[in-house]
């Protein structure tokens, strides 16, 4: 069962056009939902107007004034409200200020451009340079770095930049939610397109002030999320029940694209200051890195996302000095968010650029500068954790380069290169690693749970708040059962999330559904049997159909029967929230990913021609769903590397449509070839470990030092390199 | 406003009739008055591809034809690939080859590629990746896609 390629559980429905997303779901009475929004980054809001020609006593109407709990969104730090009050301070252009709902979309429409709204503009800080507001900042510390300057062979430093992208999952966000009046208390439910139940219900019950049982939260189908629909579908479920709970009717709020572009998160914007010092041999003697991330008006997750990418900024290397210095700042922008990477792949872009510069500073191959470098088993990482796994980067580094060709095409094209095609061509890569599951305490505060429930007609169901957002882990979570209940997938359920069905489980993040829930699957899984056969139902060895039997028996006779797994700390995992230093992650995921890459250097574009993406990610489940992921997050990298540009104006993003916002087409990518590496780990069921995030992290270093082997000494500084900056800097390069 | 219309179409082979506005996207007409809501949108502007569906033998954004501009024609619609409750090849294709991950543009890429081998029974990967290129996706780096277009192709589906 494990390790082999089970098909997509949901496949046939998706592939049939029957699976439910929220859009599809609809009742006779419904209203539709629209939001009014600040078209200014910075002011005071002192007044809301209704224009003239729009029958108002028709529309359901919401501000600030009629939130029944408090106005604020439960979050690590709660400072954003669901509506900026009349009086109240606009933090940035898009922010929600008044709610619309009415049966006809089109008038509903026309209602939501009537509204004028009067702002005292203030001052807006739209460039992170400029900001002095810190939301969270983070020092990392190991060894002494400013001794080691002098006496350093050489000290290689730059600066480099990502900026903002944009999830574009191709179901934009929506919700659907009913609010029943009750005697004493009412009773909110939503349901919708989102990552993390829980996160919805917490929101939600501080919203409207109810107990947690009147809070009622249905993942549907959810048509991609990539971190996108992680904290900001709390605002939308918020918004919607408002206006159920004021109109008395089911309403629908569902965005089209241009305001999910425009109002929801984005990937953080990154600047990067590396200094590197080698001694003559080319080990690795201080690394000092300066972070910081363009968090957006509000905190919302970037204390965390912060974190992440701080803790990965030292890279897969051996360091004796080390000092991460890490902050994420307040701008007028709207807020950015969690996008699959967390972080890492801003600070990852920098390190594994830096690298391949001072490869070139040092006279080394950038091959053979990293291996010089890599961390082996027995070193510890900047935080002080001990690598207990055989990791092997140079063996999965000579792997990728033998796949893409690496010797051979650097010698080929340089060759090439010096004819006067135009075409120029190069080969690159990048050595990376991902955390997997949260980072520090953040599994054993969560304390997370699953379960498995015995079903009337024998079959079980797992009961997990993981989402199912294309990732697989409902194929995942029933091979991971069946393996430990010894059936096959067919005789395992997995349950829709529903808060009022499945436990808190934590979010659909942070890589850690296979390898921390579905390690609580596996032990629930365990437990269940271990009922079945202490209560006399089943004896081991057994056949399915016994099995099967035994489930119905125990059904008949005592109900529905459930066991549970909770997620407790091993004793070996230490880490200190104050100091930055410990066990940062369970463990990581490891890749070497290389890119072949052809530039036009009339037209400046660039083409990924080749891309190999070898990882170890522990046990693999199924080795057809773990590609795709692979895939997946491959072109989403190359996408941020090379095209997808947010443009602002203003503090607004001004490309929100997708006409102009660039991702990938089928036409536009390489076939990515796909490799796993082994290496079992204790951490996850079977030992697997994560895999979700990893692809996001490599690809960008990976096809920018491609471009550099190419076009030879450029600054390649700064993701995406669009055209438009691709030529800015061979301009500059040619005088 | 305009007065509606009497829209007749024959849908996956059946004949329908609904009294919609002349200027109501087809998308909608679909989704909305016909329950038909395997089509999907994804950004209303025809560059997504999620709506596409068949009509009149060549497929196009359902988001951009106008109800009146479909009177009379003949759709194709996701709902229509399966014969009963088999699937078509290219949904037993995209099924065994992991095509869909969220599955929210396979309803549309399905379309498109039925379309593509309708007109190229043997494209190439390079004719595969044209073909399709109307339709994002934004999960698969489209390898999958790819793989199961060419096994319908070749004549192993599954």
């Amino acid at each position: 069962m494990i390790g082999n390629s089970a098909i997509r559980k949901e496949g046939r429905a998706k592939v049939l056009g029957r699976s439910r997303y929220t859009d599809d779901k609809t009742f006779r009475c419904v209203l539709h939902g629209a939001t009014v929004r600040s078209d200014v980054p910075h002011g005071i809001l002192k007044a809301i107007r209704f224009g003239e020609g729009i029958p108002w006593k028709e529309f359901t109407i919401v501000t600030a004034q009629d939130i029944p709990g408090e106005n604020i969104v439960a979050a690590i730090v709660p400072d954003q409200p669901f509506l900026v009050p009349v009086g109240g301070e606009i933090h940035h252009a898009e922010e929600p200020v008044l709610l619309l709902a009415h049966p006809d979309k089109y008038l509903l429409e026309k209602a939501r451009r009537a509204i004028s709204l009067d702002v005292e503009e203030l001052p807006a800080t739209l460039d992170v340079a400029s900001s002095d507001r810190v939301f969270k900042e983070i020092n990392i510390l190991h060894g002494d770095v400013d001794s080691i300057w002098a006496q350093a062979a050489h000290v290689v430093e730059a600066d480099y930049r990502t900026e903002a992208q944009e999830h574009l999952y191709i179901e934009p966000n929506g919700m659907l939610a009913i609010v029943a009046h009750g005697d004493h208390q009412d009773q909110v439910t939503v349901c919708g397109s989102l990552q993390c139940p829980y996160y919805v219900h917490k929101a939600l019950v501080h919203l409207f002030n109810l107990p947690g049982d009147k809070v009622r939260i249905i993942q549907m189908d959810t048509g991609g999320a990539f971190g996108g629909k992680e904290d900001y579908p709390s605002l939308i479920a918020g918004h919607a029940a408002l206006l159920a709970w004021k109109a008395g009717k089911p309403v629908k709020l569902i965005y089209d694209r241009e305001e999910d572009m425009a109002a929801t998160t984005k990937r953080h914007p990154s600047r990067t200051h590396v200094k590197a010092a080698f001694d003559a041999n080319g080990l690795l003697l201080g690394l000092d890195v300066d972070f910081t991330l363009d968090a957006g008006a509000y905190a919302t997750l970037s204390s965390v996302v912060l974190s992440r990418g701080a803790i990965h900024a030292g890279g897969v290397y051996r360091c004796p000095n080390t000092r991460i210095h890490a902050r994420a700042m307040a701008t007028n922008t709207p807020p950015s968010g969690a996008f699959r990477g967390f972080g890492a792949p801003q600070s990852l872009f920098a390190l594994e650029r830096h690298m391949d510069v001072c490869a070139a500073k040092l006279g080394l191959d950038p091959a053979e500068l990293r291996r010089r470098n890599f961390l082996k088993l027995g070193d510890t990482t900047a935080t002080g954790q001990l690598l207990k796994e055989d990791v092997d980067l140079a063996g999965l580094m000579d792997r990728t380069l033998a796949d893409i060709g690496y010797t051979e095409k650097r010698k080929l094209f340089a060759a090439a290169n010096e004819t006067d095609t135009p075409i120029k061509r190069g080969v690159g890569f990048s050595v990376f690693m991902h955390g997997c599951g949260f980072t520090g305490s953040g599994e054993s505060y969560l304390a997370s749970v699953a379960g498995v429930e015995g079903l009337a007609d024998g079959r079980v169901a797992v009961l997990a708040a993981s989402t199912e957002i294309g990732q697989g882990k409902d194929t995942v979570f029933s091979q991971i059962a069946a393996q430990a209940l010894k059936i096959p997938m067919d005789m395992v359920e997995v349950a829709q999330p529903d808060t009022k069905v499945v436990p808190d489980s934590g979010p659909t993040v942070a890589s850690r559904s296979t390898m921390v829930v579905g390690h609580l699957v596996e032990d629930a899984a365990y437990a269940f049997k271990q009922a079945l056969i202490q209560q006399g139902f089943l004896t081991e060895p057994y056949a399915p159909e016994v099995f099967r039997e035994a489930v119905k028996r125990s059904h008949a006779r005592l109900g529905s029967m459930k066991c549970y797994a909770q997620y407790h700390n091993p004793p070996h995992i230490v880490w200190d929230d104050k100091t930055y230093q410990g066990d940062a992650y369970p463990t990581f995921s490891w890749a070497c990913y290389a890119a072949e890459v052809a530039v036009d250097t009339v037209t400046y574009e660039v083409k990924v021609e080749d891309f190999v993406a070898n990882q170890e990610v522990g046990r693999v489940i199924n080795p057809v769903l773990a590609a795709g992921q692979i895939e997946g997050g491959v072109a989403q990298g190359i996408g941020w590397a090379l095209w997808e540009n947010v443009e602002w104006k203003h503090g607004r993003m001004a490309n929100n449509q997708m006409t102009n916002y660039i991702i990938p087409t089928s036409m536009d990518l390489p076939r990515i070839r796909v490799g796993f590496l082994e290496n079992p780990h204790p951490a996850g069921p079977s030992g697997a470990k994560g895999l979700g995030e990893l692809p996001m992290d490599g690809p960008a270093p990976a096809t920018l030092n491609a471009l550099q082997n190419a076009l030879g000494p450029l600054r390649l500084d700064e993701v995406p390199m669009t055209p438009e900056r691709l030529m800015d800097r061979m301009e500059v390069a040619r005088g | 406003m305009a007065e509606k219309i009497l829209l007749r179409l024959t849908v996956n082979g059946e004949p329908r009739a609904v009294e919609v506005f002349p200027m109501a996207r087809l998308v909608d007409v679909l989704r909305e008055d016909l329950k038909l809501t395997g089509t999907k949108e994804g950004c209303g502007e025809g560059e997504c591809g999620a709506c596409t569906i068949r009509m009149d033998g060549r497929i196009v954004n359902s988001c951009l034809i106008p109800a009146i501009q479909a009177q009379g024609s003949v759709l194709l619609t996701v709902e229509g690939l399966a014969t009963g409750e088999e699937p078509h090849a290219l949904q037993s294709a995209f099924h065994h080859h992991n095509g869909a991950q969220c599955g929210f543009c396979t309803p549309g890429m399905l379309i498109a590629a039925e379309d593509l081998l309708r007109r190229c029974p043997n494209p190439d990967e390079a004719q595969i990746r044209e073909g399709l290129s109307g339709n994002l996706c934004r999960c698969t780096g489209y390898v999958k896609i790819v793989d199961a277009v060419k096994a319908v192709a070749e004549g192993r589906p599954a």
